[in-house]
């Protein structure tokens, strides 16, 4: 199977067909939803938080996010952030409680300095690592995105991206441009050395160890 | 997209960010919609300090809203449990308009929401359309 990432770039991949099969496959969901929990686990949020869902999609992420019980520290408030409008096309009609922005994160954050609590990414940043002209880099792009996001999360903030990375080399460009942006980070994959295996990237803005992270 | 979500949205523009002009971002052929959101005091309790009270009455204002207080109201201590009889019995006038005013930032900010419309950067004048909710940020490649 060909990555889709190495085909077009998202607005074009994600076209109202390939949309379609991406929200009623239920293996992509089951997958999905996982590793949002994963995420969320991850972030650990103690209380009701403003969450940032970067590359949102149809919505799957903000669902689970919008119905996070009190007793497990939620609901959260979401916003979204997808280039694919035909993503965010599903994610209307299914009616999320999220906020909802056709943007592309390689052109950075457009939220005020400390306005989240969190972010959550869920295969989405692998996206940024192909430039699709000739104006652009991949390395150029990161870098808007992490130092955007940076400033984007409130001191103390966290930020947990699933990305799937083509290889080692993509996967240390992502983690180190999320450094120079000022992020303290680590890297935990699920799955180790199986062809199920998932990579989170752990950030947090303002220092400290990551818990349950070991680098 | 929430009222909520306006007072934290900036323009995109590179060049915009460190003009005080870029924010907030002025509503231009706004049409409003109600939804409905659950009331948790909590999170209005988390987010209150991070609300740019200025900008919130700029935008209420633009849409139409005239009731917004002039200043930030306190957030109390998450202390009174309204489930318990014997409190509501003792709960306060003070408390009771202070619950109120929670009430209707919540409606404010969460649960009236902008359709359609434009968003326009009062530093480079760039327009955001907002179609069935969705704000477009994507810039064309000579401004991103
Ligand atoms: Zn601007």
């Amino acid at each position: 199977m060909s990555r889709p990432e190495d085909t077009l770039p998202p607005d074009l991949f994600y076209n109202d067909s390939e949309s379609r099969k991406y929200t009623t496959s239920s293996r992509i969901q089951n997958v999905q939803v996982e590793m949002t929990n994963r995420a969320l686990e991850l972030l650990s949020l103690p209380s009701p938080s403003l969450v940032l869902d970067i590359g949102c999609g149809s919505g799957l992420s903000g669902e689970i996010l919008s119905s996070v019980p009190p007793s497990d520290g939620g609901p959260h408030i979401w916003v979204g952030m997808d280039i694919s409008a035909s993503m965010l096309d599903i994610a209307l009609q299914r009616d999320v409680e999220g906020d909802l922005l056709l943007a592309d994160i390689g052109q950075g954050v457009p939220f005020r300095a400390g306005t989240f609590d969190a972010a959550i990414s869920i295969s989405a940043v692998q996206w940024l690592c192909n430039a699709e002209s000739s104006d652009t880099s991949p390395q150029a792009r990161l870098t808007r995105f992490f130092n955007g996001l940076y400033a984007s999360l409130r001191r103390g903030g966290k930020a947990v991206c699933q990305f799937y990375p083509k290889n080692e080399a993509q996967r240390d460009m992502v983690s180190a441009a999320a450094i120079k942006a000022g992020f303290g980070a680590g890297l935990l994959e699920d799955g180790a050395a199986t062809k199920n295996a998932k990579v989170y990237l752990v950030l947090s803005v303002g220092g400290g160890a990551i818990e349950g992270v070991v680098e | 997209m929430k009222i909520l979500t306006v007072n934290f949205l900036t323009c995109a523009v590179k060049a915009c960010k460190t003009s005080s002009l870029s924010f907030p971002l002025h509503f231009k052929d706004a049409e409003l919609e109600q939804s409905d959101i659950e009331y948790n005091a909590s999170f209005l309790r988390n987010i209150l300090p991070r609300i740019d009270w200025e900008a919130f009455k700029i935008t209420a204002n633009e849409l139409g809203f005239t009731t917004v207080p002039s200043e930030k109201p306190t957030i109390s201590a998450p202390t009174t449990d309204l489930s318990t009889p014997d409190i509501v019995n003792t709960t306060s006038h003070t408390e009771v308009s202070h619950d109120k005013v929670m009430r209707d930032l919540h409606t404010l900010l969460l649960e009236t929401e902008v359709r359609e419309g434009k968003m326009v950067c009062g530093n480079c004048g760039h327009e955001y359309r907002i179609k069935e909710g969705i704000a477009n940020f994507l810039l064309p490649s000579h401004l991103g």
